[in-house]
């Protein structure tokens, strides 16, 4: 009977978190074993052999205090040099990296490809490409983790957070709820399914097409009726949402801040905590009408009306000048 | 030495009886008795609620109790636990017992406090107990929002006013500790002679005193949101569900230190006595203790490391994470260097105290490795976290306290447990702990998540030796009920200083008088010198 | 020991466990002290919480801090400050053994917090008819969303009724000095209480000196 006791390693942090274990390891080992065996060797050789004695009393040596704090700082040094490094990257998506957008509830995962399609609580992903979740939840917290791949990020109501991996083996890995979310929080599983480059191909040009996300957002934003404010050309009450995605906004308090998915979706739901600057707070909340994945939608319909000729990216830059009138947008990828 | 002439002696225990005398009793060493039999209670209580979690990991389908029950066992199993019974035990009897008598004083600064602190643990239990059985509670010990606030169905409000008041059972008896401890000591102890065990105690007072009331207030907002609605934490009223965890980490770590210093403070009293010579490195020892007090409120955030926190911040808490661990290490380090030329006893305090080195060794370094920022982010939320922190408190803590009562039950009780019981008991809770324990570090490291009742088949093998070690500790835990409880009619009679330690508590008859001290002691002498216990001592060494 | 010898051991009320009276007075005075500090660290976080949102929603926050009626609360600002003076000026009549003078400063500061207290009913009264009482009935014109509105009034209404209860406890502590004053029990030797539930008056009132211009006067001059 085999006994796993190591989990698979199946992404591009998978070895080195594996490494800082086993570096983990050694030193406990190290110092484990001293303790237990100078305990051992100490306890037996001065071992009471009659009642009345009365050792010498060693009370301290400086030397041996400062050796032993310095010499486990050191160690813990590198321990916290090695993990943050990890960390780091681990917080550093590649710019290339392939989006899928993540929506957790009570008690299952719903997750979107840019082309459109929709899995739930499966993702398949091809191996030797990066991907980025960009993830948020519509009820408690969860938590995204893939123990094969040693990655893993909370899943918080109201907020978007990020994490990356590149798989690199085919396979099938577990894929756990780690952030207690109530009843069926040990259900809110399921399998990321990493495939070789081709084969993830012919599972995404099969199935049902749904239309990409950016086709969804546009329609979700004629159908709210977007376009009457924001005009294209910034002619509306409303500042243009060209470009917008990735550009710095001024707001009218003075401070300067990034137009990413988090203030996008900040100023679809709460549309009066930032003004642009030269603009009055008119914008009503879109909070209640639109559904998580509503806005994601919308995210990635603006991230698609960029000014400038296809720039690097999954979805081909648009120009979109009149919003308001339906563009039919090429769907090959 | 027989019975009866014991009897006639006038002590703390016979000195007015019925319940009146107890309940109302402004003397500490009554008082941490009922401290003791309290916490005993939830220990109990707890440890059902374990029993029952690691019988329905047997299997990896859920199918002993459904995924609602489960849920509120693991949740009641960290509530008693942590608040009922960890965070009181050691201060709130051992060091309510000895803190006055080792400082030579008849008593703490505020004795009537002191016995409110009881009522207030005891009224807060009783909210916890009410909640436990009216339907239980199931937000997990650690209270998360949004779904402790919005979305949980259970006897939340009624759980968070049992801790809310049971905290104020902990700053009033950290207040009462660190007025004492400046005020109330005798003639000629100075500071740095004070046992190591009154320093430990100090420096949990200072957490208590300073923690507490952060985690009260969190709850007091948990309870309005949850009462009236208001967004605090509700992301949809603008609220940040982020801010809970870092308010009630703020709190919660620095308490896992309120649970492991007292331990630690017992095991410098046990080791200078088994080994017959003062703790190596003392005033480091002592300094460490409140090292660990301070340095312990500004790791927080190692909670937090894949919360959405910045990745900044995570930087600073790892880095002073491992700050924090240093003073521990020196503390191992030192205990060992005592055993060097020491006349080494092996009395079931030693076996204790031995067990809590190595385990709280390996639970201590294990939080090295969860202090590691990529290392953390796989391990997080998985049961490498649950055998980490239960090393250090079972293994560590638990352990401690069964050594510090054990060591001081003569002067307590003025009998003498069964020995031999006692040193098989601990080999059995050695041996039960790691079965327990050590294979959920795999399990963790495989990624098996926390609180959960379902399980991929592939980690059943792991959980089932974890259950067989449990059953085994079980038993191990429940020894020591029985004989403790059998030596206070059978034991043997105990003499003042059995095991000829210094410290003035041993200067008094076990058990000791209602005032402690016929006349205020005038010390003399350092800590641990045991030249002047030794009678006709060889030297050795 | 010698000290006790000089005075009748009742009107020291030495307890048992101290020693002399002087190791009685300063383990009470270190005690209240450090419950001080348990208290700071109880108001800090929601002091902290109010910071949090304050930067996250500092333009909301400025409304609803105009909302509220600023020379209520200085007038309230005002009335502790006096009670604040009248208690030294307790505690000074006691430690000089002033029986009918610490008696009459005690009923002033009792009267001061009792009318702090019913100009903080009056306040919330008016919050109520404004419905900014966070719940159901919640209305802030001028907000669009009404979250970070509510969220400021629940801060107000929890810092506030939190150091109102503080206040209530104070006013319960005043009275039993007053029945004890009135009974003769202070004397210059012994006074401790007093002196104590001096140090806790003063904390309350510092609470409410920070409470009340970070409640009530930000951005006023934006107005």
């Amino acid at each position: 009977m085999k006994i796993p006791l190591f989990p698979e390693s199946a992404s591009n942090f998978a070895p080195d978190v594996d490494h800082l274990l086993f570096y983990l390891v050694a030193v406990s080992v190290f110092f484990t074993v001293l303790i237990f065996a100078s305990i051992f060797y100490f306890a037996i050789r001065y071992r009471r052999r009659s009642d009345n004695e009365l050792p010498k009393p060693i009370h301290a040596s400086l030397v041996l205090e400062i050796a032993w704090s310095v010499i486990p700082f050191g160690l813990t040094m590198v321990m916290f040099a090695w993990g943050a490094n990890i960390f780091f990257k681990e917080s550093r998506p590649p710019k290339n990296a392939m989006q899928i957008y993540v929506v957790a509830k009570q008690w299952m995962w719903k997750l979107q490809h840019m082309e459109g399609q929709r899995e739930i609580n499966e993702l398949h992903i091809p191996v030797g490409r990066p991907v980025k979740l960009t993830m948020t939840s519509e009820d408690a917290i969860h938590s995204f983790f893939v123990p094969a791949f040693r990655t893993k990020q909370d899943v918080v109501p109201g907020r978007y957070s990020t994490t990356w991996f590149t798989a690199t083996k085919p396979g099938k890995y577990h894929l756990f709820c780690a952030e207690y979310c109530g009843t069926k929080h040990s259900g809110m599983t399921g399998w990321i399914y990493a495939m070789e480059p081709q084969d993830y191909q012919a599972w995404l040009s099969g199935g049902r097409s749904f239309g990409s996300l950016a086709e969804n957002g546009e329609k979700l934003f004629q159908d709210l009726a977007c376009g009457n404010c924001h005009k294209a050309d910034g002619s509306g009450r409303c500042p243009s949402l060209v470009g917008l995605y990735g550009r710095s906004v001024q707001l009218a308090d003075g401070r300067y801040v990034n137009a990413d998915e988090a203030y996008l979706r900040e100023s679809i739901l709460q549309p009066n905590a930032k003004i642009v600057a030269g603009y009055q707070p008119l914008m009503p909340t879109f909070q209640g009408q639109v559904t998580e994945e509503g806005v994601l939608e919308l995210i990635e319909y603006i991230k698609s009306l960029a000014p400038a000729p296809a720039g690097a990216g999954t979805t081909p830059a648009e120009i979109n000048v009149n919003p308001g009138v339906a563009t039919a947008a090429p769907s090959n990828r | 030495m027989n019975t009866a002439a014991i009897e006639t002696q006038e002590n703390y225990l016979n000195a007015g009886y019925g319940l009146k005398s107890w309940l109302l009793t402004k003397d500490h060493k009554r008082i941490a008795i009922l401290y003791l039999i309290t916490i005993t209670i939830f220990f109990f209580i707890g440890g059902i609620f374990a029993s029952l979690i690691r019988i329905e990991l047997l299997t990896p389908q859920g199918n002993l109790v459904s995924s609602e029950t489960y849920n509120k066992l693991f949740t009641m199993h960290g509530i008693a636990m942590i608040f009922f019974f960890l965070i009181p035990s050691i201060p709130a009897t051992l060091g309510n017992f000895f803190l006055p008598m080792m400082i030579g004083a008849r008593d703490l600064a505020f004795p009537r406090i002191n016995l409110l602190s009881w009522y207030l643990l005891v009224i807060g239990g009783a909210f916890a107990l009410f909640a436990m059985l009216a339907g239980g509670v199931d937000t997990g010990w650690t209270f998360y929002t949004p779904y402790s606030t919005t979305y949980s169905n259970t006897w939340v409000i009624a759980t968070a006013l049992g801790i809310f008041v049971s905290g104020f059972s902990s700053i009033l008896t950290g207040l009462n500790f660190i007025v004492t401890v400046h005020r109330m000591r005798a003639p000629g102890m100075t500071w740095f002679r004070m046992p190591l065990f009154v320093w430990a105690n100090y420096a949990t007072a200072v957490i208590q005193v300073l923690g507490t009331p952060v985690v009260a207030v969190t709850l007091v907002l948990v309870f309005c949101e949850r009462a009236f609605h208001i967004g605090i934490f509700d992301p949809a009223l603008g609220g940040d569900p982020v801010l809970f965890q870092h308010m009630f980490w703020f709190y919660s770590h620095p308490a896992v230190y309120i649970m492991v210093l007292p331990a630690m403070g017992v095991i410098s009293e046990i080791i200078s006595v088994f080994s017959r010579k003062p703790i190596f490195g003392y005033h480091f020892v002592a300094f460490s203790s409140m090292a660990i007090a301070v340095i312990g409120f500004l790791v927080w955030g190692h909670h937090l490391f894949v919360s959405t926190q910045s990745v900044y911040a995570g930087l600073v808490f790892s880095f002073l994470s491992y700050f924090v661990a240093i003073p521990s290490a020196v503390k191992v380090f030192n205990w060992t260097a005592t055993l060097y030329k020491g006349s080494i006893s092996f009395a079931t305090p030693m076996l204790y105290a031995f067990g809590f080195i190595g385990l709280f060794t390996i639970g201590g370094l294990t939080g090295l490795f969860v202090a590691s920022l990529g290392f953390d982010v796989h391990v997080t939320d998985t049961y490498f976290v649950v055998a980490h922190f239960h090393y250090v408190m079972v293994g560590g803590t638990i352990m401690a306290f069964l050594g510090g009562l054990h060591y001081w039950w003569p002067k307590i009780t003025g009998r003498m447990y069964p020995e031999n019981w006692a040193k098989l008991s601990a080999a059995i809770i050695f041996v039960g702990f790691n079965l327990t324990f050590f294979p959920q570090f795999i399990l963790g490291y495989m990624g098996m998540p926390r609180r959960y009742h379902v399980y991929p088949d592939e980690f059943q093998v792991l959980h089932v030796l974890s259950t067989a070690g449990a059953s085994v500790l079980a038993i191990g835990y429940l020894f020591p009920m029985f004989y403790f409880m059998w030596s206070l009619r059978y034991g043997a009679v105990a003499s003042a200083n059995p095991w000829g330690a210094t410290g003035l508590e041993w200067t008094v008859p076990s058990p000791p008088p209602v005032h402690n001290f016929d006349e205020i002691p005038v010390v003399t002498h350092e800590a641990y010198d045991y030249s002047t216990v030794v009678r006709e001592g060889v030297e050795v060494g | 020991m010698a000290e006790q010898a000089h005075a009748p051991v009742e009107s020291l009320a030495l307890r048992e466990q101290f020693n002399t009276a002087e190791q009685q007075k300063e383990s009470s005075t270190f005690g209240m002290w450090v419950f001080l500090i348990t208290e700071v660290m109880f108001f800090g976080g929601m002091f902290l919480a109010y910071t949090v949102y304050r930067n996250t929603y500092p333009v909301v926050f400025g409304m609803a801090s105009t909302s509220l009626t600023a020379w209520i609360g200085a007038l309230n600002t005002a009335v502790l400050l006096c009670s604040s003076f009248t208690m030294v000026m307790a505690v000074r009549a006691a430690q000089l053994g002033r029986r009918k003078a610490l008696i009459w400063f005690l009923i002033l500061t009792l009267l001061l917090g009792l009318v702090f207290l019913g100009v903080k009913a009056y306040e919330w009264n008016q919050k109520f008819v404004e419905h900014h009482i966070p719940g159901a009935h919640f209305y802030f014109e001028g907000a669009a969303e009404q979250g970070p509105a509510q969220l400021f009034f629940s801060l107000y209404f929890a810092m506030t009724g939190l150091h109102a209860l503080h206040m209530v406890v104070g006013a319960g502590i005043l009275s039993w000095l007053l029945y004890h004053a009135v009974r003769g029990r202070f004397t210059a030797e012994y006074m401790t209480p007093v002196d104590i539930a001096g140090l806790y008056w003063h904390f309350v009132d510092i609470i409410w000196i920070f409470l009340f211009p970070l409640l009530y006067l930000i951005d006023r001059h934006m107005r």
